[in-house]
């Protein structure tokens, strides 16, 4: 919210992270399994930060590899699997087994999520949908509380906004005015953005111009962001609409890499801890089926 | 792969019995996994005009394959319209634009509540499962709810250890006391035969068993004591175009994801 005034600066990766990601930040890193902020992440296990408050909607492998790395303390999420293949290990070897750090959760529905999401861009201090109706959830996260309708008297759910410390995400396009364009399945990016005081971008490419595009094309204009790096195939293995597909084979392929502690360790330091900062996408997917 | 089509799994029963209870004028809210293939069969055979979503935001989405996730780029590429995270969930599901809500599960009860969040205690998990996702407000907001899972006795339990979606509670009126004017499951399609609710229990009981399925399987394979509606009739077969069709979806996803 304390955006500056000035525009977001275009930065190497390194010193986009190096700049807005603290240890102990709470750290949103969104995309709804599109343009997931692959490589950004990466960066910030390589800088080693630590205690973060990790937020995502869907833990994703990213949030798998994170806390594998000791990157985390706590897991904000609503739904903690690798999509349509089974368990997020790493995840769920933290919870159950404190490795290499115990894992601290608070765990919501989606729906909770976008709405705290959209309340803090909005400036809120909560959020208030009609939710969490007869469920357990409610009854082991104390965040979760209800509120009486002034009007109808309905008992509607209320969760806290959700405001990071810096939202990070990944996008098509930056132009050289640090404006960004993002498009296709949009999620809860815009949002993470405006609700945190701090944010980076990494984008598929730096135009001149966006070119011709629906007025209603979904923009952050630059003095919302912090900081923007180019990182081509930043996404991958997650992917970027009208750039490169979903890796699938590579998140098939992480169920075997990531079920045991030496081969995930071993894949992390070969693939992204002796990588270069943003330079890793085929790193990335190393290991799927060809 | 098999081309005989007079010979079928009973997985593809599960999917193809799943897939006929679909309207063509339907507005579905599509869980990932088995009922996205039913939803997609549904709309690739009798139901050519109904509305699929998936939580991503894809509205109206007509893939040629099966994602493998919720927000593949093939969803939005084949959307009618895209729309944010937030607004799915404001706007389309709890602004209560939806007719079914297709869902699966880990565990099942005979209320047909759902848990896909933990095995065991919640503060110490023997398994710690993916979680609720849009699922618990899915099972609230849809005007009906249809369930489709492979019945064992590890799914079909007497006691969920964790509710994270609500079917009907603890029976009878449950929902409606909760405040929830919209019906919940009305259907649950296994691979040995579909339940649907008692009108005054709202226990999930037999109505049909799938063709050369027995009631001492059905028995073995659930975790309660099974009541059956006392017309429970047999499912059809498979016909030759519902399979021919289904796998011919395999086959493409098959070869898309590898």
């Amino acid at each position: 919210m304390a955006h500056s005034s000035h525009a977001a600066r275009l930065l190497s990766l390194s010193a986009a992270i190096e700049e807005c990601v603290r240890d102990g930040d709470v750290v949103a890193m969104e995309g709804f399994t599109h343009l997931i902020p692959y490589a950004a992440g990466h960066e910030v296990i390589r800088q080693q930060r630590k205690r973060l408050t990790l937020i995502r909607m869907t833990p994703d492998l990213l949030y798998d590899q994170l806390i594998g790395m000791g990157c985390a303390e706590k897991l904000v999420f609503s739904w903690g699997g690798n999509p349509g293949v089974g368990s997020l290990h790493r995840l769920r070897d933290a919870y159950e087994n404190g490795w290499p750090q115990p894992l601290e959760i608070e765990e919501h529905s989606h729906a909770a999520m976008a709405n705290a999401y959209e309340a803090g861009a909005a400036g809120l201090p909560c959020a208030i949908f009609r939710g969490y109706i007869g469920v357990d959830l409610r009854h082991v996260n104390p965040n979760i509380r209800s509120i009486t309708c002034p009007f109808t008297g309905e008992e509607l759910a209320a969760v806290p906004a959700i405001r990071p410390d810096v939202a990070i995400i990944h996008a098509q396009r930056a132009d050289r005015e640090g404006n960004v364009m993002l498009e296709g399945i949009v999620g809860v990016q815009k949002e993470a953005v405006l609700a945190a005081r701090r944010s980076v971008v990494t984008v598929e490419e730096i135009v001149d111009d966006f070119g011709p595009r629906s007025p209603n094309t979904v923009i952050l204009p630059a003095w919302t962001v912090s900081a923007i790096a180019c990182v081509p195939q930043g996404a991958r293995p997650s992917y970027a609409q009208g750039y490169y597909k979903r890796d699938n084979g590579f998140y098939i392929a992480w169920e075997g890499i990531a079920r045991e502690r030496a081969s995930f360790l071993a894949w992390m330091k070969a693939n992204v801890l002796e990588r270069q900062s943003g330079d890793c996408s085929a790193a990335r997917v190393s290991g799927a089926r060809a | 792969m098999t081309q005989d089509l007079t010979e079928y799994t009973s997985a593809e029963m599960m999917t193809i019995a799943a897939a006929r209870t679909l309207r063509n004028e339907d507005v579905c809210f599509v869980g990932i996994g088995a009922p996205s293939a039913a939803c997609n069969l549904a709309r690739l055979t009798h139901a050519p005009g109904i509305t699929l979503i998936y939580e991503s935001g894809t509205i109206g989405t007509r893939p040629s394959v099966l994602p493998l996730s919720i927000g593949d780029g093939e969803l939005c590429d084949t959307a009618l319209t895209t729309v944010s995270v937030p607004e799915m969930f404001r706007y389309w599901l709890q602004g209560g634009r939806i007719t079914v809500g297709f869902l699966g599960g880990a565990q099942i009860d005979r209320y047909a509540n759902l848990n896909t969040t933990v095995i065991g205690p919640y503060e110490k998990p023997k398994t710690r499962l993916p979680g609720g996702g849009g699922a618990p407000e899915i099972a609230s907001h849809c005007r009906e709810i249809y369930i489709t899972m492979a019945q064992n006795r590890r799914a079909f339990v007497d006691k969920l250890d964790f509710i994270t979606s609500l079917g009907h509670g603890t029976g009878g009126d449950h929902r409606a006391r909760l405040g929830l004017k919209t019906q919940g499951p009305t259907r649950l399609l296994t691979d040995l035969c579909i339940f649907a609710p008692d009108p005054v229990t709202r226990e999930m009981i037999v109505i049909s068993i799938h063709a050369g399925v027995t009631r001492e399987q059905i028995a073995a394979n659930t975790g309660w004591e099974v009541r059956y509606a006392t017309n429970a009739g047999v499912t059809p077969p498979p016909t030759r175009e519902e399979l021919q069709v289904l796998r011919e979806l395999h086959e493409r996803t098959r070869a898309a994801h590898a």
